[in-house]
């Protein structure tokens, strides 16, 4: 039994690093996190930022240059077999047994895992359930769609009933209705006690789902806490975003210099530039409401064209601005 | 529940030790059952693949032109104990070399293996073995259609341990050439270096023409010595018509296991540098 005041380990890494061969730079910088058993864990950051490098680690699938992985206690270095028993895997790109049915995919699966016949046949029927797949169960994987193929690989990994579930970007390149229905999974095999580790480019999935968030560039750890958590941190009202068109360059770091310093604002950032105008975000000590008018003066006093005003509560994409300088991309 | 505040225990981790020998050989199997099955699928398409080529060999090589006069009646006896060989070796290097390109190259099936609870080698054995598995299957038909074709095909009762040996030899030499080409070639190149690695493959293996009678054109005698399916055919014509001059079997032997170790090793690295980044 878990006691509720000892939380399990169930992923450690330790000072992890991986630079790959003829590689300037280190994919992964020394990383360092730790995911408690039962917890739906995040990775989050821009595209090569060292995300499916660490999974790869994690999964024995990759090397690392230096550093400790862990799964359950069990070093991924020192034991990859066992490793390999307890980790249940959804990669980024298809790798569905193109030769086989949806039904051959799970159940051979599971008998390479040592799962006796009776036990994967019962749970390869709850699965295709579960994952709406069952009246597919005898098509082989060929021309299935996106978000068919993600439900097929996440219930696959299912099959020898993992301690640890690894989803890289889970729903990328997902339409809408594909990508929530992943999302409810995901959240039922939380339910259900399974510890998950996702990588995401998106925020929003980050956000919607992770218990704890660690974002990541350039292979470092920049920040680790609850989504919620984060944010506050950040700032504690709302986010006003203006888009501009100043008056030159001068004219918009005079426009910085008097947005950052009205009463009620806490930090003042160009986040984005589009030919003549940019949007500038203002982190907010409290609402945002009694505040755009005093904006609006300053932008038309200091020669600039207010083009466009957006409330809205900060979000993960905000911290992410906040500890590189650059939008989430 | 975080782990910010908690104390934070790392579980003891039971099963150091690594997954028990029994389920290693369950899961072995399994992935064997896999390319069983999916062979099984489509077995008509497989022997069409393997046979089509040494069928029109034999012929248009030993039934037509000996037909027509232009190759002696003997030529057949000592064309098919080559065709044998060369079903072997080609069967077995196609067996592994192309399922490999596509499964590191592109449609990443074979990531689903290696996250088995099994060591890296033995998901590459586990090729191997399918691969002259199929190989000597391949070889085994090729009896009844000799016969269909020639009408009798050369056969020695004495000479069967020496054929069944050079056949799973060979089988397993070309399955491990496979491996390599497959693990080392990019996939983009594939095509120049199936082209550049066959063709001459098919041409100095001692397929059409006993290695001995070479002897007049010493640097091509030289060159087909350097190709293991030489060593194939030759232990073949040892055992099924040893009238024929021939390499004695011992030596057909010694070279097919030296070649085993060199491409068995070659294969094996090739797998691990493609298995693991």
């Amino acid at each position: 039994m878990v006691n509720s005041a000892v939380n399990i380990t169930a992923v450690e890494v330790r000072q992890l690093v991986k630079r790959y061969p003829k590689a300037q730079t280190d994919a992964v910088d020394r990383l360092s996190f730790a995911v408690v058993r039962g917890e739906i864990f995040g990775l989050l950051g821009p595209n090569g930022a060292g995300k499916s490098t660490t999974i790869g680690v994690l999964t024995t699938r990759v090397r690392p240059t230096a550093g400790h992985a862990l799964i359950a206690g069990v070093d991924v270095v020192a034991a990859p077999q066992t490793v390999r028993s307890l980790l249940g895997v959804v990669p980024q790109r298809n790798n569905l047994d193109r030769s086989l049915s949806v039904r051959q995919n799970l159940l051979f699966h599971a008998a390479y895992h040592g799962v006796p016949k009776a036990v994967r046949i019962r749970r390869a029927d709850a699965l295709l359930e579960q994952f709406a797949l069952t009246d597919r169960a005898n098509d082989k994987p060929e021309y299935f769609s996106g978000g068919q193929n993600q439900r097929m690989m996440i219930a696959r990994a299912l099959m020898h009933d993992p301690t640890v579930l690894f989803l890289d970007e889970p729903t990328t390149g997902l339409d809408p209705a594909a990508r929530l229905f992943v999302w409810d999974r995901i959240r039922e095999l939380r339910e259900a006690g399974v510890t998950i580790v996702l990588t995401t480019h998106d925020m929003d999935e980050a956000a919607a789902l992770a218990d704890r968030v660690g974002i990541v560039d350039s292979g470092r750890l920049l920040a680790l806490d609850s989504p919620m958590s984060l944010v506050r941190g950040l700032t504690a009202g709302a986010t006003l975003e203006v888009a501009v068109e100043p008056a030159g360059e001068t004219g918009m770091a005079r426009l910085l210099d008097r947005l950052g310093a009205l009463a009620g604002v806490q930090r003042c950032v160009q986040v984005d530039s589009a030919g003549a105008v940019r949007t500038i975000r203002l982190h907010l000590t409290g609402d945002a409401g009694p505040l755009v008018a005093r904006v609006a003066a300053a932008i038309v006093e200091l020669g600039g064209r207010l083009i466009g005003v957006e409330i809205r509560e900060s979000s993960l994409e905000d911290v992410f601005i906040e500890l590189t300088g650059r939008r989430l991309r | 529940m975080t782990a910010t505040t908690a104390e934070v225990r790392t579980e003891p981790a039971a099963e150091v030790r690594g997954p028990s020998w029994t389920l290693m050989a369950r899961s072995f199997g399994s992935v064997l059952r896999r390319d069983v099955v999916v062979t099984g699928k489509d077995l008509v398409a497989f022997l069409a693949q393997v046979l089509l080529q040494p069928v029109f060999f034999l012929f248009v090589f030993g039934k037509l032109l000996t037909g027509l006069g232009y190759t002696s009646h003997n030529y057949a006896s000592l064309l098919f104990p080559g065709l044998v060989a060369l079903t072997v070796a080609v069967t077995a290097i196609q067996a592994t070399a192309f399922p490999l390109v596509a499964e590191f190259g592109w449609t990443k099936e074979i990531e689903d293996r290696l996250l088995a609870p099994l060591p890296l080698w033995a998901v590459a054995a586990e090729k191997l073995l399918f691969a002259s598995l199929r190989a000597i299957v391949a070889a085994a038909v090729m009896f009844p259609i000799g016969i269909g074709v020639l009408g009798a095909v050369p056969y020695r009762a004495a000479g069967m341990g020496l054929l069944v040996t050079v056949a799973l030899l060979g089988s397993f030499v070309g399955a491990c050439i496979g491996m390599t080409v497959g693990t080392f070639v990019p996939p983009t190149k594939i095509n120049i270096a199936f082209a550049l690695i066959f063709t001459p493959l098919l041409f100095t293996g001692a397929t059409q023409y006993p290695w001995p009678s070479l002897a007049g054109l010493r640097w091509f005698q030289v060159v087909t010595a350097a190709n293991p399916i030489t060593y194939v055919s030759e232990g073949m014509r040892a055992a099924l018509v040893p009238g024929i001059p021939h390499i004695p079997g011992w030596i057909c032997i010694l070279a097919l296991l030296v070649s085993l170790v060199v491409f068995g090793t070659l294969g094996m690295v090739g797998f691990r540098r493609r298995a693991i980044d």
